[in-house]
């Protein structure tokens, strides 16, 4: 192979943080637009009556804040305003911090919402796969307590809750296993619950199939794009959509580099194919 | 004094990733300083929250509040502390009983799980009219799944020669794995960013107030 002018990686780099920083500094305002997945969750959750009753399941940690953050907070909020009751747990363990710290940013705005009578956090169980097949035939057994200790039994959001049967639909914000997945194969394949996710990009392409004609999954949201879309959707811009310019220019600037990689390898292999160099 | 933690937090906060982010320029003591206390605090912390929010609460105190009842957490335990005989030498063989019950546990449950959601449920989700649709759009998309799906699945039959109708189809479904390979790396590339993002959007806010948090 020919001699190819490499460059320095550290100049992409240098462009991609500037790339990156500069539009979150001077804001653009690039257009978003709702793709179908986002808007068969906001669906799900407007469709949600009165008084209903949704699972929240933090299934991430402070790895993936910056990608599941928003988008908890932007389903989290919709269900507030639309008086869904709200059970929070985690298949993670630092999910916990992650759904009360949901809970302390969003409280405020509504005081009305009082603590196991409008939301409870469960806090965390480890198992996985196995504990969420042990919540769908008792739930009780699996959280006897809430994540204060406080019996369930005490708490006016959990009446009735003895499973997954009266709960309007579950949600669960994935980074990884256990997460989306699991709930999809017991939740939804085992016990008929409506089921979403919100996940990170990187586990995007192993969750999409699950959105089929069985409607295993009931529309994903999928990484920062798909949160400033639930943002903009719910009419509260957030720190999804502030980044999704930041996000636009760093994917141009990786597209132009991959473009012009190509352009370069394919002269390069023109020339050797001539003899010259 | 909440207040100065709160900003001791912060000004830690952005040494560490600029730290971190020192890397992308070369290998240097910065990086490896705040790589070896990551690992370190991370691993203090996994410790104590193992053993106050799982080993407490699911072991310790239902055995001491009710023996009677919670007697059969007994053998998880004993299982576990088998688990740990790995880390001498000597009774290291004693860990492959705990290990052989979990695998056999995992691989009974998880492959009812899968074969109903990943093989069941996706195959019929697959066995569709491609022609009933709101919009051409819909039944082209139909169809592509169905011509995806069976190209792909017939380039990972390997007890015939990939030649002729075989090999065309083969080839056909190498093109649909190569399509959601560039999707699955564009969703990394995404992912990758959002991350960069959020530290940025922590520099420029919480550090420097530069913009909005």
């Amino acid at each position: 192979m020919g001699k190819t002018k490499q460059l320095d990686r550290r100049w992409l780099f240098l462009l991609i943080f500037l790339g990156v920083a500069l539009p979150l500094i001077f804001s653009i305002g690039l257009p978003l637009e709702t793709t179908k997945n986002v808007q068969m969750v906001y669906d799900l959750v407007d469709s949600m009556p009165k008084g209903s009753k949704a699972l929240i399941s933090f299934d991430y940690d402070p790895a993936s804040m910056p990608e599941l953050h928003p988008m908890a907070k932007a389903v989290v909020k919709h269900c507030f305003d639309k008086e869904i009751d709200l059970i929070f747990t985690a298949m993670w363990p630092m999910g916990v911090k992650m759904a009360d710290d949901i809970i302390d940013q969003l409280i405020e705005d509504y005081p009305d919402l009082e603590y196991g009578e409008n939301y409870v956090n469960l806090g965390f169980k480890a198992g996985g796969m196995i504990t969420i097949q042990s919540m769908g035939k008792n739930f009780r057994e699996v959280f006897p307590k809430d994540m204060n200790g406080n019996s369930i039994d005490e708490l006016p959001i959990m009446d009735g809750i003895n499973n997954f049967s009266n709960i309007g639909f579950i949600f669960s914000l994935s980074a990884g296993a256990p997460g989306i997945k699991e709930w999809v194969q017991i939740a939804h394949d085992a016990y008929n619950r409506p089921t979403s996710g919100g996940c990170t990009g990187v586990s995007a392409p192993a969750m999409l199939p699950y959105i089929n004609e069985q409607h295993q999954l009931t529309g994903l949201l999928a990484g920062l794009k798909a949160a400033a879309e639930y943002e903009v959707l719910i009419q509260t811009p957030g720190t999804a959509t502030s980044g999704m310019d930041a996000q636009s220019i760093a994917h141009l600037i990786i597209i132009i580099f991959i473009a012009v990689g190509n352009i370069n390898y394919w002269r390069n292999k023109r020339k050797e194919k001539k003899g010259g160099k | 004094m909440e207040q100065f933690f709160a900003t001791l937090g912060i000004w830690l906060g952005a040494i560490f990733t600029f730290a971190i982010f020192s890397f992308l320029y070369k290998d240097n003591p910065f990086y490896k300083t705040a790589e070896q206390i990551f690992v370190g605090l991370s691993a203090g912390y996994w410790f104590v929250y193992t053993v106050f929010s799982i080993l407490i609460p699911n072991l310790y105190d239902p055995l001491i509040q009710n023996f009677s009842v919670n007697w059969i957490k007994i053998i998880p335990a004993i299982l576990g502390i088998m688990m740990l005989m790995r880390l001498i030498p000597k009774t290291e063989w004693i860990s492959r009983f705990p290990i052989s019950v979990v695998i056999g546990t995992t691989s009974g449950v998880f492959f009812l799980r899968y074969l109903k959601s990943d093989v069941l449920n996706q195959l019929t989700a697959t066995m569709i009219n491609p022609f009933v649709g709101e919009s051409w759009v819909m039944v082209v998309g139909k169809i592509m799944l169905i011509v995806g799906t069976i190209s792909g699945v017939i380039y990972f039959y390997f007890s015939k020669k990939h030649t002729g109708a075989l090999g065309v189809s083969a080839k056909i479904g190498i093109y649909f794995l190569m399509v959601s390979f560039g999707a699955a790396f564009g969703y990394t590339a995404m992912a990758r960013i959002s991350l960069l993002i959020g530290r940025l959007q922590f520099l420029l806010g919480d550090w420097l107030g530069i913009i909005q948090p």
